[in-house]
């Protein structure tokens, strides 16, 4: 073999690449490695995290409850199977063997490499002040932060969050939206001073005001204390501010630790060159742990600059290098528009352009020096922030349009104010997404070359609008601009294969229509099939009943045979029969009938159920009207054990029995029960009301659920507990049991109205956003009261027994066969 | 031989809907479309056996209520992805009076 053969043998068998650390760095620098050489390396990652890789800069919506955690994940765990990468999961590498070159974890996983990259991001700093190690004092970085705050703010108690920067003014925001009483105490003067001029940091300081959130400026924390938890945090000139919660949110440090041991040259964070290759040549760095020309990142875009430039070189392409670049910052908090980027610092050289409409809130600044723009900082209206960025960075010379500047682009030449028009405008290498920095060129050329047509296309084509997402808009306008009809925003699923419409769209229509049959409806909405489909029409059905209670007549042939017969089908074709037991309160008479009716029908298995009550089992289709009539004169009603309706209100014993009960749950329990019973509801509603917070009645993982307290009756709602398992959300404390009923009442009308068919109160919720739902239920008494008197109407109609109903002859010839033939011949 | 058994009324039968025979060999599902066509299969999912006679009819077929097959009144066979059939029992309307033909009955016994 010849020299050049060796090598190519030896290129041809697979490296071993160890990454240490699953941000969101690592995971992009992976996704270029992976297009540029798919075939390089065998990948092993260690995630000191117990989870796959996320979008960390959405942890702000999840701790507000815009977003649920499933819907930030980047790569699932299907990604890392597909691309064949093992991931060890909650494995923290505590030890790098350099001459060895393997990485040890600290379940004692011991990994050989050839190339090493450390993406340890960074750890929060925390102020040594006394108190610090209390519990109750969290920092703000990863999700179990984020589910440690929730799990806080289900107190409804008080958190100070220390730092007025971008993390702790989105961690007092997202605290105060799960119904926290949130101080910020920030040392500075004013608000995100790094980012913010000071007129800017005021009026972002009013709005967060406004909000219900106290800012203490110029504060200076001297102590958090507490017995055993934090109680109180003390300021320096003597304040003293009560809280169960303390969030640090002060800054973040390079997380080189484990580098330093290692040997490997750290400075502030881990020192590469301009390829991310650190002082050993096989070991790589990159993200916030990485240090380039002194300089240390903490935004997204240079750090997946990084990732793009460390993939190149592992690739084999050893040109690629990374530039220092500013990025513009914005806020993460709905409702407050905020866009910082460059040098706004005041100079003798510079000039500004100040722009205040205190009406609007508005205030923009742009910094200049040599008629370019070098800074900007806009407050209120950041639309033409991409339009101010792309000037600093082709270094216009703004002089010709000096004047008009600060309007922004659509003042520009005289062009109107079609926001359209602006982005037509752009030229094709402008930055609409800074986190990706993926320029207006590179999304409609991707639209144009594979033909996409839907945002998520967009999405996963070009990364743009994929991190943080405030370029969404500016997106779509694109895609309007590049495909026009063809791109439909509000692409949806259709409700089956029957028709195009989605549930929502349906169910809007048939208010809107005035569609009162099911016939009206497939004509009016031009369903495709002449009498639909099993998965269409009981969905129909339901949205019927529950849209003119008075006036549409339940067709029991779009009904799930359980619905229509009231007994649920077992696997043999036998059913199951549940009564009603009232808050799961029984006594002798009613349990001496079940035993009677047991042994009357031979029913061969009697089992307590989970919901409080006694289900009879391999009852056959026949016996079900006598099994019935047996138990209606033992005054038993049907428990609805079969209905996407109300099944149980589950309750603990309460203040009657208990020593710990604080308000009479089981007396609440059956009141809701009897109050609730018959409604349809778009899929099973369970409930349950627990007498103290040890939650006996385990109301907090049930579709609603009720916690007395000393104070009142603490609401929860959106719990899950069968294919998903899911703590309740709290819906908010109120003082009175008849409160408590107004309000879980709204709540599920709400939820009625707006449910899609099968879908349980806690996906509806996500849908709709629980901070819409607290707002409409808790917070808008006229919606509320609106909503409670439209399912007291419904109930007019709904509370029917439909067992006593078919005792009395109702539907009969669903219970017998219509004919018995050719026993005689078989006998023969 | 044909032998035409009377079973009983069309109007017996809800619309989009299904009453059982019993038969010594186990029961027939008897359906009735939107549109008064009425069609017999075994009341046996070939899947799991769920009561086909329980299942939301729509068109002509039937949704099976145990796993959601769904099969054709037709055919007998499983539509979609799934695979599988159910006998069919010839079906005779005479003004409102319903017959099925015995023979087939008898063969399967047989």
């Amino acid at each position: 073999m010849t020299p050049s053969d060796i090598e190519m043998a030896q290129s041809m068998k697979k490296q071993k690449i160890v990454i240490i650390g699953n941000g969101m760095a690592p995971g992009r620098m992976l996704e270029h490695l992976l297009e540029q050489a798919p075939d390089r390396y065998v990948v092993t990652i260690f995630n000191a995290e117990p989870r796959v890789n996320y979008d960390r800069i959405m942890l702000s919506p999840v701790l507000s409850g815009e977003k649920a955690f499933e819907e930030i994940i980047i790569h699932g765990d299907g990604w890392y199977i597909a691309n064949g990468i093992t991931l060890y999961k909650g494995h923290k590498i505590v030890a790098i063997d350099r001459s060895a070159k393997t990485v040890t974890s600290d379940h004692g996983v011991t990994e050989p490499y050839d190339k090493l990259v450390i993406a340890t991001g960074s750890v929060p700093f925390i102020i040594p002040v006394p108190g610090h190690d209390l519990p109750g004092v969290l920092t703000y970085r990863d999700l179990d932060d984020v589910q440690a705050m929730l799990l806080a703010a289900q107190s409804r108690a008080k958190a100070v969050v220390i730092g007025g920067g971008l993390l702790g003014l989105e961690a007092a925001a997202g605290l105060n939206a799960q119904g926290m009483d949130v101080t910020v105490l920030h040392v500075m003067p004013t608000l995100m001073e790094r980012q913010l001029d000071p007129a800017a940091g005021y009026l972002l300081q009013r709005a967060v005001e406004q909000r219900g959130i106290k800012v203490i400026t110029k504060a200076n924390t001297q102590a958090i204390t507490g017995k055993g938890k934090v109680e109180q945090v003390e300021l320096a000139d003597g304040t003293v501010i009560p809280a169960t919660l303390v969030v640090m949110a002060v800054g973040i440090r390079p997380n080189a630790a484990l580098a330093k041991e290692a040997g490997i040259a750290v400075n502030r964070g881990i020192v590469v060159d301009a390829g991310m290759r650190s002082n050993d040549p096989d070991i790589y760095a990159l993200g916030e742990c990485a240090e380039v020309n002194g300089q240390v990142y903490g935004l997204v875009a240079p750090l997946y600059e990084m990732a793009r430039v460390a993939a190149s070189h592992l690739a084999g392409n050893e040109t690629a290098a990374f530039v220092h670049m500013d990025t513009p910052t914005k806020l993460k908090v709905t409702g407050i528009e905020l866009f910082s980027l460059g040098d706004f610092a005041e100079g003798e050289d510079r000039q500004e352009i100040v722009l205040r409409d205190a009406a609007a809130g508005v205030y923009k600044r742009l910094v200049l020096r040599d008629d370019r723009i070098i800074g900007t900082v806009l407050y209120g209206e950041t639309a033409d922030g991409a339009w101010f960025n792309d000037l600093k960075k082709k270094q216009t010379d703004i002089s010709q349009m000096r004047d008009t500047l600060i309007f922004g682009q659509s003042y520009q030449g005289g062009a109107s104010l079609d926001p359209m028009a602006a982005v037509a405008a752009l030229p094709d290498d402008a930055e609409i997404c800074g986190c990706n920095g993926v320029c207006k060129g590179k999304i409609t050329g991707a639209i144009t070359a594979k033909g996409l047509t839907s945002l998520d296309d967009v999405r996963a084509h070009t990364k743009a609008s994929a991190s943080c997402g405030s370029c969404t808009g500016l997106v779509e306008k694109l895609m309007v601009l590049t495909i026009g009809d063809k791109y439909n925003p509000a692409a949806v699923q259709p409700m089956c294969g029957c028709t195009t419409l989605g549930h929502d769209e349906v169910r809007r229509l048939i208010k809107a229509k005035s569609l009162k049959t099911i016939p009206a409806v497939m004509q009016e909405l031009e369903w495709t099939t002449s009498c639909g489909c099993a998965k269409c029409r009981p969905a129909l059905n339901y949205y019927l009943v529950c849209d003119w209670p008075d006036e549409y007549a339940d067709d029991y042939q779009s009904r799930y045979i359980n619905e229509r017969v009231h007994a649920n089908i077992q696997k043999d074709g036998t059913y199951s029969v549940v009564p009603r037991m009232w808050g799961g309160v029984t006594n002798a008479a009613e349990l001496r009938a079940i035993a009677d009716v047991v042994d009357k029908f031979e029913i061969p298995m009697v089992k307590v159920t989970g919901g409080q009550r006694i289900d009879m089992l391999g009852i056959r289709k026949e016996d079900l009207p006598a099994v019935w009539a047996d138990l209606g004169q033992a005054g038993f009603v049907s428990g609805q054990a079969y209905a996407k309706g109300l099944r149980t209100v589950k309750t603990c014993v309460g203040s009657d029995w208990c020593r710990f009960g604080t308000q009479d749950s089981t007396g609440l329990g059956i009141r809701i029960e009897k109050f609730m019973w018959g409604s349809w509801t778009p899929a099973k509603v369970k409930m349950a009301v627990s007498g103290c917070p040890r939650n006996c009645a385990e109301a907090t993982c049930k579709d609603v659920g009720v916690i007395c307290v000393d104070s009142g009756y603490e609401i929860h709602f959106a719990g899950a507990a069968g294919l998903d398992i899911k703590g309740t959300e709290v819906l908010g404390l109120v003082k009175t049991e008849d409160e408590a009923l107004e309000h879980i009442v709204a709540l599920t009308q709400m939820y009625r109205e707006q449910g899609r068919y099968l879908e349980r109160i806690y996906k509806w919720a996500k849908r709709v956003g629980i901070a819409e739902i607290k707002r409409q239920i808790m917070d808008d008494g006229e919606k509320r009261e609106a909503y409670f008197d439209r399912f007291v109407f419904s109930q007019k109609f709904a509370q029917v027994d439909p067992w006593s109903e078919r005792v009395s002859g109702k539907d009969k010839h669903e219970f017998r066969p219509m004919a018995s033939v050719g026993f005689a011949q078989a006998a023969e | 031989m044909m032998n035409w058994i009377s079973i009983g009324s069309i109007s017996d039968i809800p619309r989009r809907g299904a009453r059982c025979v019993a038969t010594p060999q186990g029961k027939i599902a008897v359906f009735r479309t939107a549109d008064d066509q009425v069609f017999a299969i075994d009341d046996h999912c070939p899947h799991k056996g769920g009561p086909l006679s329980q299942g939301i009819v729509h068109g002509a077929a039937v949704t099976c209520p145990l796993h959601n097959w769904v099969i054709s009144l037709e055919t007998g066979k499983a539509l979609g992805a799934d695979e599988g059939a159910v006998r069919t029992i010839p079906v005779r309307i005479e003004g409102e009076r319903l017959f099925i033909a015995l023979e087939a009955l008898a063969s399967r016994a047989a």
